[in-house]
């Protein structure tokens, strides 16, 4: 039996174009009140678009319900475990999207005199201390506006960092366990991405690591706890191996929910890392953005931090410019400010015992479900985990039930799927995150529809294969839509 | 729990770290306040900024008015609460609006596909420009230096890292567009692309028709930029290009002090697989029924890794829905007429304040400030609550007596006047 859902209609919605009819307006706009402008006679007739054929006419209540019954296609966080692992889907406190929406936060200009944003300077001179605080780092930049972003911007401050010492070099050492994000920023910052292999238990080989350490190396790119959720044990010994050649150890924060207040990357070697606000932070995802990818660095990467830098003077808090070591700008403007305040919300409920409880439930919730599930699924590697475990198809893949599969079928389950087929170096990878804002009831329901698809996968396999068979659509073609990609409507196309 | 995972205590779900990295004291923050008092602190720093008078900075970030909808629509827990929309099955929603948002960025710029989104415009500018680099397989990038200063900032960075020349060419001190001789002197055939903006920093229309000529007979690509993205609803659209890369902040995002916004990146079909970012394709599911979802990933990086066209991985999608809502509600003639409105009002300023350039523009312009002195003018604004221009000398000391003046939908005349009348006064 099915507890957490049962099907009910959702209703079908055409495109935007398709329900488009000439004459029809949602906007309203004030009486003009200067003279009118000919466009030709100001702009030259050669600069003037005659109409925007195509954009949609619709009227406010057809927009409305447009968006609505799309937005009930979606599953979200909010109807229930995401259980997406290194993506940390937690709870997204209502607060910090009513503080986001406050006038005087969604309204300064990014060029307003700075005697006029005190208190939005304010914001981000305190999260940039929180941060630091956490990570035992010693600056905090909060430019980059993504996880990858912040992973170019640390590796641009080590090359620019090892440049003025002599040599940029030539390698980036990334672990074969690592997000694809670190592979390809690599490349961007100029690097050859080299891959270091894992041992057994899921960490990296001290002994491969010690071998291809040398002065051609820039830096390694180290996610702890790995995707396989298992923390480094030899952090330090990492760290004094890329430290004793002159290399750095840049640490991918993504999965920092497991090690709020029980260690800091700053206090285990790191040079330089990134946090995820929309992971750690709680900052919610928007369907795959916006979030926030801030940089903390210890004190000798600190003159290579995009500029601007927040400073403290007598009149208050001031931009300064003047950083002629920084590696220059990532972005316009300052970061993604409206996510700096969601984000300091957060860490000001969550104090730091809230913070450090966040992490052990965190911990707590998903080696509940790997104790529950490890009957039911493969185990690869047995190794302690924290805030997320890696369980394998492998004993319903003799039934011809991939991990794919699986997932798609605990659609059917009314749940969200893990991470599928990563990380690379488990075949058949199912990456679990539960993240501490789920409870025990609905991890239990969790644990009961997994238990019911291994059944079905010895039962029934075919049933497993081809699911999911409750969602509005079926299982979608994925092959034909990158064949023949079809990437923008056309009135030409078939309608529903 | 505890107990069902052979457990005694929570300390003993951390108890092999290795003990000399463990933290052993709370974290030096401060305690957990009620959600009263954070709602309490954040009203008192909101009220420390000035957001309520007239203010006349674009460059790069303007004010629209936002019409309410959107915030009710974004603010649905099935589209701000989810993911990267990885199985589409259940994230029909998402893909279909952002079908509908790159289907509407090909229709305002003229291009064939555009991405889901990127992290802003200058991002979106920097990555074109790599894009560029690999589809011709030159190395040299050439910009404007009326492209917006902190988009160039962005390209410099990008570029350092993979050691890429930058060359800025000037602009014409007259005109107010990229000078058009020194351009043709600097494209050569070891050139991947012009880049260039328009309506440029300076609000001035590039002519685009003439760069892409001179561009295309080198065998680079046109790479046109915009900050401005309601200038789409009137001006034609950049169709000579060969990637589009804009900021659509302008497209119902709130000023935010700087972000988050979101840019995108439009190209010619032929690029496609240089494209750097999601993409989402329209397909059937099993059943034949209509079906979307994410496509041509093997472009990306969990896919490629170090062979990706980029690292991006999280985007800009809520604010692309946000810029995807404001277009239903504008619409073909709402955008225009918004478009017009913001056309007239800079065009009333500009015949109280004369232009410094003799290149048309939209709504935004630079003026020389009446005395030589931008700065003091702006203070004298300030206190009586308007926020003026953008003092030009930060980054174009021959400039260092100008400004940067915007005027949108929302200035209205009275405030316009008044700023006329205290700019005006010795």
């Amino acid at each position: 039996m099915i507890r957490k859902v049962r099907t009910h209609p959702t209703q079908n919605e055409p495109l935007l174009f398709e329900i488009s009819r000439p004459g029809k307006r949602a906007y309203q706009l004030p009486e003009l009140d200067v003279p009118p402008v000919d466009p030709e006679a100001v702009l030259g007739p050669e600069n003037v678009r005659p109409d925007l054929e195509g954009l949609p006419e619709l009227s406010e209540v057809e927009v409305v319900r447009h968006f609505t019954r799309l937005s009930t296609h979606n599953y979200a966080v909010d109807h229930g475990l995401y259980p997406l692992g290194s993506c940390t889907m937690k709870y997204n406190p209502r607060l910090n999207e009513a503080l986001a929406q406050l006038d005087g936060l969604a309204w300064p200009h990014p060029y307003q005199p700075e005697e006029t944003v005190q208190g939005a300077l304010e914001i981000l001179a305190r999260l940039e201390a929180a941060l630091a605080e956490i990570t035992g780092m010693d600056a905090v930049t909060l430019q980059p506006a993504a996880g990858a972003h912040g992973e170019l911007t640390g590796l641009l401050m080590i090359r620019a960092a090892l440049t003025e010492r002599g040599n940029p070099r030539q390698k980036v050492l990334i672990p074969d366990s690592a997000h694809g994000t670190n592979p390809a920023t690599a490349t961007m910052a100029g690097y050859v991405a080299e891959t270091v292999p894992s041992n057994a238990q899921g960490m990296v080989d001290l002994g491969a690591l010690e071998r291809q350490v040398d002065e051609s190396v820039a830096a390694l790119m180290l996610t702890t706890p790995n995707t396989l959720g298992v923390f480094e044990q030899n952090i330090r010994q990492i760290a004094e191996i890329l430290h004793a050649k002159g290399a750095m150890l840049y640490m991918d924060g993504a999965n920092m929910n497991a090690l709020l207040g029980i260690a800091r990357p700053g206090d285990f070697g790191v040079d330089a890392v990134h946090l995820n606000l929309h992971k750690t932070f709680s900052t919610p995802h928007g369907g795959g953005g916006p979030g926030a990818g801030p940089v903390a660095v210890k004190k000798h990467l600190e003159p290579y931090l995009p500029v601007p830098r927040l400073v403290k003077t007598e009149a208050g808090w001031k931009w300064d410019f003047h950083r002629p070591r920084s590696i220059g700008r990532v972005r316009a403007f300052y970061g993604n400010f409206l996510v700096a305040v969601r984000a300091l919300a957060y860490i000001m409920a969550m104090g730091p015992e809230g913070l450090r409880q966040a992490t052990l439930d965190a911990i707590l919730n998903a080696r509940y479900l790997r104790q529950k599930l490890e009957p039911y699924y493969e185990l690869p590697h047995k190794a302690p985990t924290m805030h997320e475990f890696v369980l394998s198809d492998a004993r319903q893949a003799t039934n011809g039930v991939r991990t794919m599969d699986i997932a798609k079928r605990l659609l059917d389950y009314g749940f969200y799927a893990y991470t599928v087929s990563f990380p690379l170096i488990v075949r058949g990878a199912m990456m679990i995150e539960p993240t501490e804002t789920e409870s025990k009831q609905e991890l239990d329901l969790f644990v009961e529809a997994m238990r019911a698809i291994a059944e079905e996968a010895q039962r029934d396999p075919e049933l497993v294969r081809t699911a999911p068979h409750t969602t509005r659509v079926g299982r979608v073609d994925e092959v034909t839509a990158a064949r023949r990609p079809i990437l923008r409507w056309t009135p030409d196309l078939p309608r529903e | 729990m505890l107990a069902e995972c052979g457990l005694r205590s929570m300390e003993e779900l951390v108890a092999h770290l290795p003990p000399e990295i463990r933290l052993e004291r709370p974290l030096a923050l401060e305690p957990a306040r009620s959600e009263y008092e954070i709602a309490a602190e954040f009203r008192n720093w909101a009220q420390q900024n000035q957001v309520n008078g007239p203010c006349f900075l674009g460059a790069g970030v303007y004010r629209h008015f936002r019409p309410v909808v959107v915030q009710a629509l974004v603010s649905r827990a099935e589209f701000f609460t989810t993911y990267t929309p990885y199985q589409a099955e259940v994230s029909q929603g998402t893909l279909a609006t952002i079908f509908e948002f790159q289907t509407l960025m090909c229709q305002l710029t003229g291009m064939d596909v555009a991405n889901a989104s990127m992290y802003d415009g200058s991002t979106a500018m920097a990555e074109a420009a790599l894009m560029a680099r690999r589809l011709t397989r030159r190395d040299k990038l050439v910009v404007s230096s009326a492209v917006h200063p902190e988009y160039r900032a962005v390209l410099r960075t990008y570029s350092a890292g993979q050691g890429v020349p930058v060359i800025e060419v000037p602009y014409d001190p007259e005109a107010g567009w990229t000078q058009q001789d020194s351009l043709a002197q600097v494209v050569d055939r070891d050139t991947a692309a012009v880049i260039v903006q328009s309506p440029n920093f300076f609000g001035v229309i590039e002519p685009l028709e003439y760069c892409a000529e001179l561009v295309h007979q080198a065998g680079a690509l046109l790479i046109v930029t915009f900050t401005e993205a309601v200038s789409l609803g009137l001006l034609r659209p950049p169709a000579d290009a060969d990637i589009v890369a804009g900021e659509l902040q302008s497209f119902a995002t709130t000023p935010s002090y700087g972000g988050p916004f979101a840019g995108v990146i439009a190209t010619r079909e032929q690029f496609v697989r240089q494209l750097p970012g999601r993409l989402v394709g329209m397909t059937r599911d099993v059943h034949g029924r209509r079906a979307f979802c994410l496509t041509l990933v093997s472009r990306e990086q969990h896919i490629r890794r170090e062979k990706a066209t980029s690292n991006i991985c999280t985007n800009q999608a809520l604010v692309a829905l946000m810029a995807t809502i404001f277009l239903s509600v504008y619409g073909r003639r709402g955008l225009r007429e918004l478009a017009l409105q913001n056309l007239a009002k800079a065009h009333y300023l500009a015949t109280k304040l004369p232009p410094r350039f003799r290149g048309p523009f939209f709504n935004e312009f630079v003026t020389r400030a009446p005395g030589g002195d931008p700065n003091r003018l702006n203070r004298r604004l300030l206190e009586h609550g308007i926020i003026g221009g953008l003092p030009l000398g930060r980054f174009y000391p021959e400039l260092s007596d100008c400004w940067l003046l915007c005027a949108t939908e929302v200035c209205r005349r009275e405030e316009i006047d008044r700023l006329v009348e205290l700019v005006s006064q010795p």
